[in-house]
């Protein structure tokens, strides 16, 4: 048996940034080991019609999710970010930042917009883990407050869609004082009486759940996300416990009194905006 | 179907109609004058012991496993709108108590009740409507949810009591009790509430502190069940139907008292014997109350409930 054949290094080595998308036109297979054609998924909703494993997407499908035609105003859209603290750790953070703008086209973590949902406006900021995580700093925090600004202006009621395994690192005490800046803007929102609807997907972690994801009139969240604050590798390795089957998935967070619902992606739309014509005593829109 | 022992003829009247219906069907015998004597029969004897029921045959019918219990109501007045939302956003989604928001007419209410189950699963996984002090919690953030949009609230009451149990202790059922008595009292939208079942002491008024506050004819309310009563003050079980009585925890007694604001007539044997006439009954009510009370500015309508409150009580000098 020749040694081309043999593995030398155990595990997978491929590193996170590196994993490629899988192509259009290609299978998928989910968690659970079913495969479905990437179209057939596409057209799910990027639901697995097999096992209902809801795939991770971005602002730019959630977006066609909720706005009317996929027809939207985006806020701020140039919003970038600086490199305050000269952050280094394996690499540089404007080059990471860098990498990231050519391997996603975002310019940041989330993008916020304004358009028609099932024919009333609404605004949304949606969340992209595929840059560098989805992780919150200056430019996340600006946005989400801007986005609410906007919403407070106009009196528009306001969705925020997380995902992202938290504050962003390599921006260190800023990234950490957008939960505060997030979170007293959400004050303002309320005080304004406008809805607020917290949807979290898969994953939202970290600073983000100690913030503006906790803090719905209503939270919601799409089924199976991974919902919490420290994360299940350190919880577990903190209190050397294993830990319980689902710990921290919606249904964990439901049973324990944190969520007002879970909803499938197929009925988002229509649960959030029968949610805001309910508790703004609007007739509901069909 | 079940029976309560005193319903006993009323069950054996209804075996005949329908057998004497299914005779007609098979033969060719002409039964619609004995049929129609047998249900004429029925009306009358349904009449008769309807009519007098004691103070502990309501508590039996308010407990009936046929009663229609929370769910059933909200889900039935509001057709397909109502959507339910959990959490008290600390430790527990507390199954025993349910709250959501659901429109009647083009109004939005939020409803928030105990829920009873129907069969032993569903009434463990109920906890049998005992609330612990996270449902009270679930069900102040709704109110406070409510408040915050200008919607009124509706609650139904039926419980035997909330949860005595050792976490509830420790979690504070009585401060979550005091709590909410606390926040409804100046809440600043209407509230209306109505007794379906049981209203058992403080776990009944966790969510019952209203503008007006109805109970439906066949229910109770007081501040203790009658066996528990009986066996504090009687040292015995045995006593309950006394206790009963003694309580004055009739829709009558209570509205005698001016505790209640009014009586929501039941179809005749129960809200069990013909559930859409009782979901009418209630929806009735809630949109006759709510009409009058949304004429009323806010400001006036909370001193008005605290009036209201202020005025219970008897002593003399």
């Amino acid at each position: 048996m020749s040694l081309w054949f043999k593995r030398k290094d155990k595990g997978i080595q491929t590193s996170t940034d590196e994993k490629k998308d899988v192509p259009k036109g290609l299978w998928y297979k989910t968690p659970s080991g079913k495969v479905i054609d990437s179209d057939e998924l596409r057209d799910n909703l990027y639901v697995s019609p097999e096992d209902g494993y809801h795939v991770r997407i971005g602002s730019a499908e959630y977006f066609e999710i909720f706005f009317d035609n996929n027809t939207f105003k985006e806020l701020d859209e140039k919003l970038t970010s600086k490199d305050p603290l000269r952050f280094v750790d394996t690499k540089k953070y404007t080059d990471r930042l860098k990498e990231a703008y050519k391997k996603t086209n975002l310019y940041d973590a989330v993008r916020t917009a304004v358009g028609k949902s099932l024919g009333k406006d609404l605004v949304i900021a949606a969340m992209d883990f595929s840059f560098i995580g989805g992780s919150m700093g200056s430019v996340v925090g600006e946005k989400i407050a801007r986005a609410i600004n906007y919403s407070i202006k106009k009196k528009i009621p306001f969705l925020m869609i997380s995902k992202s395994g938290g504050a962003r690192m390599q921006e260190a005490p800023l990234s950490l004082m957008q939960l505060v800046k997030t979170s007293a803007k959400l004050a303002q929102l309320a005080e304004a009486k406008i809805p607020y609807i917290s949807l979290s997907t898969d994953p939202t972690t970290g600073g983000i759940t100690a913030s503006y994801a906790m803090l719905g009139d209503i939270n919601i969240a799409e089924p199976k996300a991974l919902i919490g604050f420290a994360g299940p590798r350190i919880v577990k390795d903190t209190t050397g416990k294993d830990l319980p089957e689902g710990f921290q998935r919606s249904e964990f967070l439901l049973e324990h009194g944190f969520l007002d619902k879970i909803i499938e992606r197929k009925d988002l739309k229509k649960q959030v905006n029968l949610y805001i014509d309910l508790i703004q005593n609007l007739p509901i829109r069909k | 179907m079940e029976y309560l022992d005193f319903e006993l003829p009323i069950k054996e009247l209804e075996d005949q109609l329908k057998e004497c219906i299914l005779i007609g069907e098979k033969s060719d015998v002409d039964v619609t004058d004995t049929c129609e004597q047998i249900e004429k029969k029925l009306n009358e004897t349904r009449k008769s012991i309807f009519r007098d029921l004691t103070p502990w045959q309501r508590v039996q019918i308010s407990r009936h496993p046929s009663r229609p219990y929370t769910l059933d109501f909200i889900n039935n007045i509001t057709q397909d709108t109502f959507m339910e939302l959990h959490g008290d956003r600390t430790v527990k989604d507390d199954k025993a108590m349910i709250g959501g928001l659901g429109k009647i007419g083009d109004q939005s209410f939020m409803f928030i009740g105990q829920q009873k189950g129907y069969n032993t699963k569903m009434r463990q996984y109920r906890n049998f409507g005992m609330a612990n002090p996270e449902g009270y919690r679930k069900a102040l953030r709704l109110m406070k949810m409510a408040e915050k949009f200008s919607i009124p609230v509706v609650t139904f009451l039926d419980t035997p009591g909330a949860y005595p149990g050792l976490e509830a202790e420790e979690r504070g059922q009585g401060e979550a009790i005091a709590r909410n008595i606390f926040e409804m009292s100046k809440l600043k939208t209407p509230i209306i509430t109505i007794v379906i079942g049981e209203g058992a002491s403080g776990g009944a008024l966790g969510i019952g502190v209203g503008d007006v506050v109805y109970m439906l004819e066949n229910t109770w309310y007081s501040v203790i069940s009658p066996e528990s009563c009986s066996s504090i003050l009687w040292r015995s079980w045995e006593y309950k139907e006394i206790a009963a009585e003694a309580l004055k925890l009739t829709p009558k007694d209570m509205k005698r008292m001016k505790l209640i604001d009014g009586i929501i007539r039941e179809p005749l044997g129960g809200a069990h014997a013909d559930r859409e006439k009782a979901y009418r009954s209630v929806e009735m009510a809630i949109i006759k109350a709510y009409t009058e009370l949304k004429k009323l500015p806010i400001k006036k309508l909370v001193e008005k409930r605290m009036d209201k409150y202020a005025n219970m009580g008897e002593f003399r000098g």
